[in-house]
């Protein structure tokens, strides 16, 4: 027992010691909910947006009032025609223009109908359909405000709420993917190379011939990282609620005892892929393009994994973070029971044992 | 030149000798090309329903099978509990909740005027967004509907309308790929400037094999060199194979604009990108050490570059981060000339500003490595 605990300081030693590795360990954690939480998002603000102005008169002074007070878009106001408007997209600022042709007024209240013209840059497809959702419901609003009283008969008024996050806030997503992803990092990825490290090294053979069980040589490489893992989750889980506002809603014992399952399922992802490979360079390329890769593709907190072809959706299904991102979606923000992520759990708990065991397989005390 | 010459000639050597090393240099982009642009599909449709109908009227079962029959919604059930919908939520059986209130018809026809109810799981803010929205626009051309039915029609009535026609240049179809592959190739050309050499360099240090080429009289630049131009040549053959290869056959997708413009660029990237490659190698002593920093920094520079959300949505502190990002110009000018046919007039001060970087970087680096232990 002691001689395992001496094991243990010295691999905690070999971590701390580092600080250009620390700087991943810690730093990107705290990077990633900072990036996530406040610079990346879909929302659509302050894009560039042009105004061709045929008309010049009150209506259209008002759709561009409109459009201003909406904090939406930055408009430019310029008279131009459709190459001009070509030449503007291709210097790559300006993302929408908007026609309005003369006598629009006019042509509005003596023949009660009248013509706008969008003009999207579509090479960001969904910036394009964004923006034209919402100059076009600006332009809606400004023909109710022509309706004004008039009344319209059997109307049906959708009343839309938002469940579980009614400010639409990214956090909600991203925050049990930052989650996956950390401790994925710091179990599979360090702890692969940081074995490797001793094959390549030579370093290996003198563990090996130690009085130490072989095994617990094993145990005592891991163990820092567990509890490196489990400060991270700390960390994030800290900083969503204190930073980002975010709300834990389940048992936050429970989200802890899901994590050690994870977190014990991905060292022995890292233990199989230190104990299969030769060289540091080979086992982080396995571990990036391998679990991290899928992680960041196929959980879903990227991308919504129902749009993908059939056959990444099955491989999904063998990727252990997507079942840890959905037990913790569950936990931390429906703030559901243990009773109603039971199948994951299980799901989960299964890979754990099989990658354990396979490990175990793979573990050569004998140096080739 | 000679001892240049000599250098690269190791360099290729030891680069073509590791199978596994090659194998991963060639296959992975491919393969990266293959999926990611695949699984990375924004556009959201496949939106599961649930339906909670009190009403049991004419009138909502019309509803239901106009949501049953349009593309986006699929229904998973139709029940008379708000608790059973609420239920397949928390499943993740369903996306969102319509609740048609008891009377809902009887009242519409009595008061003018109605409400219906949705209930959306907002955990993904856009999907939520976009779904409701789709809802929202089915129940506004159903109520346009019954309106007509009824006699009402606003087309010819005195209410002015105004007509809304809206065109997508460069990529009418909307399609997303055509829109990710551009930006895919740059994240590939990064990965194997920044971590191969990265990690190259790194090893003979670890190795120990750096102090033999340190007693050489060969000179720092040359040193430099010998292991930028390798890489260089690597970027730009992964770059067309995805490029011709994999975005031509696979995806059909053909640059509308120059090819010159295209690959002058990627050359004064990649020079660049070796050059932060470079520059972390002459930092980190072990190549775990190089894996870190390397990775700290391509996670920062990637998510920041623009690739899956737009820079101008961005804060105004991120958006001057990301000016100092070299990944941002090469994903913007990839995508101005793939997509949009954009020539060098448009592109003069992406041009400057990366050679602003591929110097900076490189002078950095040659700067930084000592030939001591």
């Amino acid at each position: 027992m002691k001689q395992l605990f001496a094991f243990i300081k010295k691999e905690f030693y070999h971590v701390f010691r580092d600080w250009k590795t620390s700087l991943l360990l810690f730093g990107l954690p705290v990077i990633q909910i900072v990036l996530f939480g406040f610079a990346l998002s879909n929302e659509v603000k302050n894009t560039k947006i042009v105004v061709c102005d045929y008309a010049k008169d009150a209506g259209s002074q008002r759709i561009i009032q409109m459009l201003e007070i909406s904090n939406n878009f930055e408009i430019e106001k310029a008279v131009m025609d459709e190459k001009a408007i070509e030449k503007t997209f291709k210097e790559g600022k300006i993302k929408l223009a908007l026609l309005i042709p003369a006598h629009f007024s006019e042509d509005l209240t003596h023949l009660n109908k009248a013509q706008i013209r969008i003009i999207a840059d579509a090479s960001d497809p969904n910036l394009a359909t964004t923006l034209t959702n919402y100059v076009t419901s600006i332009i809606m609003g400004y023909q109710k405000e022509l309706i004004g009283n008039m009344t319209i008969p059997l109307q049906i008024n959708p009343e839309i709420r938002m469940l579980y996050n009614p400010e639409l806030k990214g956090a909600t997503n991203f925050v049990p993917g930052v989650m996956a992803l950390v401790l994925l990092l710091v179990c599979v990825l360090m702890t692969s190379v940081s074995i490797v490290k001793e094959k390549e090294m030579g370093t290996m053979e003198v563990l090996l011939v130690s009085p130490l069980h072989p095994f617990r040589v094993i145990i005592a490489k891991a163990l820092p990282y567990l509890v490196l893992s489990i400060i991270n989750l700390s960390v994030i889980i800290l900083l969503s609620v204190t930073l980002l506002g975010l709300q834990i809603n389940g048992s936050l014992l429970l989200l802890f005892g899901i994590s050690i399952l994870f977190i014990l399922c991905a060292l022995s992802i890292g233990l199989l892929i230190s104990n299969i490979t030769q060289s540091q360079q080979i086992a982080m390329l396995i571990s990036l393009l391998g679990m991290l890769l899928p992680t960041l593709l196929l959980t879903g907190f990227m991308f919504p994994v129902e749009n993908m072809p059939i056959a990444l959706q099955w491989i999904s299904n063998i990727v252990p973070s997507k079942w840890y991102y959905i037990m913790i979606k569950s936990i931390m923000i429906k703030g559901l029971g243990f009773s109603a992520i039971w199948k994951e759990t299980l799901i989960l708990f299964g890979m754990t044992c099989f990658l354990f065991f396979m490990s175990i397989k793979k573990f050569k005390i004998r140096l080739a | 030149m000679k001892t240049l010459r000599h250098l690269l000639v190791k360099e290729f050597k030891q680069i073509f000798r590791n199978k596994m090393m090659l194998l991963i240099i060639f296959v992975a982009p491919v393969l990266q090309l293959l999926i990611l642009p695949l699984a990375a599909d924004f556009e959201i449709k496949n939106i599961n329903i649930a339906i909670v109908d009190h009403d049991h009227s004419p009138i909502s079962r019309q509803l239901r099978s106009k949501i049953e029959f349009s593309n986006y919604f699929k229904l998973v059930s139709v029940s008379d509990s708000y608790a059973y919908g609420l239920h397949q939520i928390e499943k993740d059986k369903a996306d969102l909740i319509l609740e048609i209130p008891r009377g809902f018809e009887a009242n519409l026809y009595r008061e003018n005027k109605q409400s219906l109810f949705l209930a959306v799981n907002a955990i993904n803010g856009v999907k939520a967004g976009v779904g409701g929205g789709y809802l929202s626009r089915i129940i506004t051309d159903f109520n346009r509907e019954i309106q007509s039915k009824s006699g009402f029609n606003s087309r010819n009535s005195s209410i002015p309308t105004i007509e809304i026609s809206s065109t997508n240049w460069f990529n009418s179809n909307l399609d997303y790929q055509t829109f990710m592959v551009p930006g895919i190739l740059v994240l590939l050309v990064t990965m194997i400037g920044a971590y191969m050499c990265t990690l190259n360099i790194v090893k003979e240090k670890e190795v120990g094999t750096i102090e033999q080429i340190n007693v050489t009289p060969i000179k720092k630049y040359q040193f430099i060199l010998g292991k930028l131009i390798p890489f260089w040549i690597i970027g730009m053959v992964v770059f067309s194979v995805g490029l011709f290869v994999v975005a031509r056959l696979i995806y059909g997708i053909i640059p509308v604009g120059s090819l010159f413009i295209l690959y002058a660029f990627l050359g004064l990237y990649l020079i660049a990108v070796i050059g932060i490659g470079l520059l972390l190698s002459t930092v980190a002593n072990n190549q775990q050490q190089a894996m870190s920093l390397a990775f700290f920094f391509m996670m920062i520079f990637i998510l920041m570059g623009g690739l899956f959300t737009t820079i101008d949505s961005m804060p105004n502190w991120a958006q001057w981060i990301s000016k100092f990002n070299p990944v941002t110009y090469f994903i913007d000018v990839n995508r101005m000339v793939m997509m949009k046919g954009s020539g060098f007039a448009d592109l003069k001060y992406h041009f400057l500003k990366m050679l602003g970087f591929a110097i900076f970087f490189n002078v950095w680096a040659v700067l930084n490595y000592r030939k001591r232990v």
